[in-house]
């Protein structure tokens, strides 16, 4: 695969109308207003937000058509919004209040020609399959929902095949077991995923430095999506950036 | 300075609005065939398939003061399939008659790159426009620093049959993806410049700034 830009995504997981974060989604901390964190990594040059609402699959609808609608006043980088989409009425409503791509993860696992059926509506560009896989054994993982509780019985890697073909544009690819832990990516399930679909493919779960996030490139990403280094500041946008330009990746400054 | 938004029932409308309101326009939206012939300058964006959106656009009666606007030299700004309807015809999803303001035909990006090996069809992030024969002076791209780079996200590339019409390519698997174009007032763009940052943001100025038609 050849010609793409490495992209940095920042993940905002927010319930209710707080940016949370959790450790492998346990334990979830609140930390702020999301809007206020996504304004300010868009001044720092996130390439992309990336809004998932961690609750709304258990229960219900959510604060985060609001949360989309401030976000498009002053923040203007490409946005994916996720968290409880369950229907083609779901993702219009998240592109209406201001989203470029939504992203389904149970509703697909349970219903995959939602991904099919969003696809045609849409166009492929908007659907972005999330999968969140737990490792089960080497070189193996399994396409968990319900923000890693429940598993599928799916293989994840399959899965990710599988989705891209019925209409998947991008696939964002969570690591259940690093998720959280800002001890490194799970490059080999990212290497997996990226040499069985032919959509680009985004790492998530675990980046704590730009070691990591060149580690995932090299593996096959296309973008890298963090969140508690960010939040935390143990990661500042511009620099991780200078960082992977150095190393020789194409990154935007 | 107002500028009118087509609206046809297809687009992400609140972020072009947002960006055009930041760049300091009054926003309003065309739904009907007198809505639109009455913009001083009007936006076409556009998100999804081909037929689909040229089907929109025909239902609500929008192409026939589209193209009079065109015609009369009102600025146009046609954003991603916004800027593939630009022209004359498409191959997504069964051939399909675009609009026919700027000569050419729309297909599928490659699955290869320029060296054979696969590529990554959607094209999707941030890439640079390289100017073509045109000189950007004058034109919606003047801001754009050298190097700026836009967000692209399309699975289908435009062709133009004239290279002048050709305002700025980008880079994708070692081969030109046109990324703008230009005939008369009638300017578009692959990439979304309301999703671009300050460089994309640029460009919504510029269109602003250009003069409406003389009524």
């Amino acid at each position: 695969m050849s010609g793409a830009n490495f992209r940095v995504i920042a993940r905002l997981d927010v319930k209710d109308e707080h940016l949370v974060k959790g450790v492998q989604y346990e334990g979830l901390r609140k930390l702020g207003d999301p809007h206020a964190f996504a304004a300010r990594y868009y001044a720092q040059g996130a390439d992309e937000l990336l809004y998932l609402d961690t609750v709304a699959s258990l229960y219900g609808r959510s604060h985060l058509d609001g949360i989309l609608q401030a976000t498009a006043r002053d923040v203007f980088i490409p946005v994916t919004a996720g968290g409880g989409v369950r229907s083609v009425q779901d993702i219009a409503a998240l592109l209406r209040a201001g989203a470029d791509k939504v992203a389904v993860n149970t509703a697909a696992l349970r219903r995959p020609a939602l991904l099919r059926e969003g696809a045609e509506a849409f166009g492929s560009q908007c659907i972005v399959l999330s999968i969140q896989a737990k490792r089960r054994a080497p070189g193996r993982w399994e396409a968990y929902y319900d923000n890693g509780r429940e598993h599928s019985g799916r293989d994840a890697v399959a899965w990710a095949r599988e989705g891209a073909a019925l209409g998947a544009g991008e696939i964002l690819l969570t690591s259940v077991d690093c998720e959280g832990c800002r001890r490194g990516m799970d490059e080999a399930l990212v290497a997996a995923v990226c040499a069985a679909v032919d959509v680009p493919v985004i790492a998530a779960g675990g980046c704590a430095c730009a070691a990591d996030a060149a580690g995932a490139a090299r593996a096959g990403a296309q973008a890298v999506a963090i969140a508690s280094a960010l939040h935390y500041g143990a990661l500042a946008m511009p620099a991780l950036k200078q960082t992977l330009r150095a190393q020789g990746l194409e990154v935007r400054l | 300075m107002t500028v009118t938004v087509l609206d046809y029932g297809r687009s992400n409308l609140l972020s072009v609005r947002r960006a055009l309101e930041h760049c300091g326009a009054q926003v309003c939206f065309a739904r009907t065939p007198q809505q639109a012939a009455a913009a001083q300058r009007l936006v076409l964006p556009g998100v999804g398939a081909f037929k689909d959106g040229m089907q929109a656009l025909a239902s609500r009666g929008l192409v026939a003061p589209l193209l009079e606007q065109a015609r009369r030299g009102t600025p146009v700004l046609a954003i991603c399939l916004g800027m593939q309807m630009l022209f004359s015809e498409s191959d997504e999803g069964g051939r399909c008659a675009g609009l026919g303001l700027v000569p050419g035909r729309v297909q599928r990006l490659p699955a290869l790159d320029a060296s054979g090996a696969p590529q990554r069809v959607p094209h999707i992030g941030w890439y640079a426009l390289t100017p073509c024969a045109v000189p950007l002076a004058g034109t919606v791209l003047a801001d754009v620093p050298a190097g700026g780079q836009m967000y692209f996200v399309h699975s289908y590339e435009a062709k133009p049959a004239q290279p002048l019409a050709r305002l700025a390519d980008t880079e994708y698997g070692g081969r030109r993806v046109c990324a703008a174009v230009q005939c008369g007032c009638v300017t578009g763009v692959q990439f979304h410049p309301e999703k671009s940052g300050e460089a994309g943001l640029s460009i919504l100025r510029r269109f602003l700034a250009q003069p409406a038609a003389q009524t």
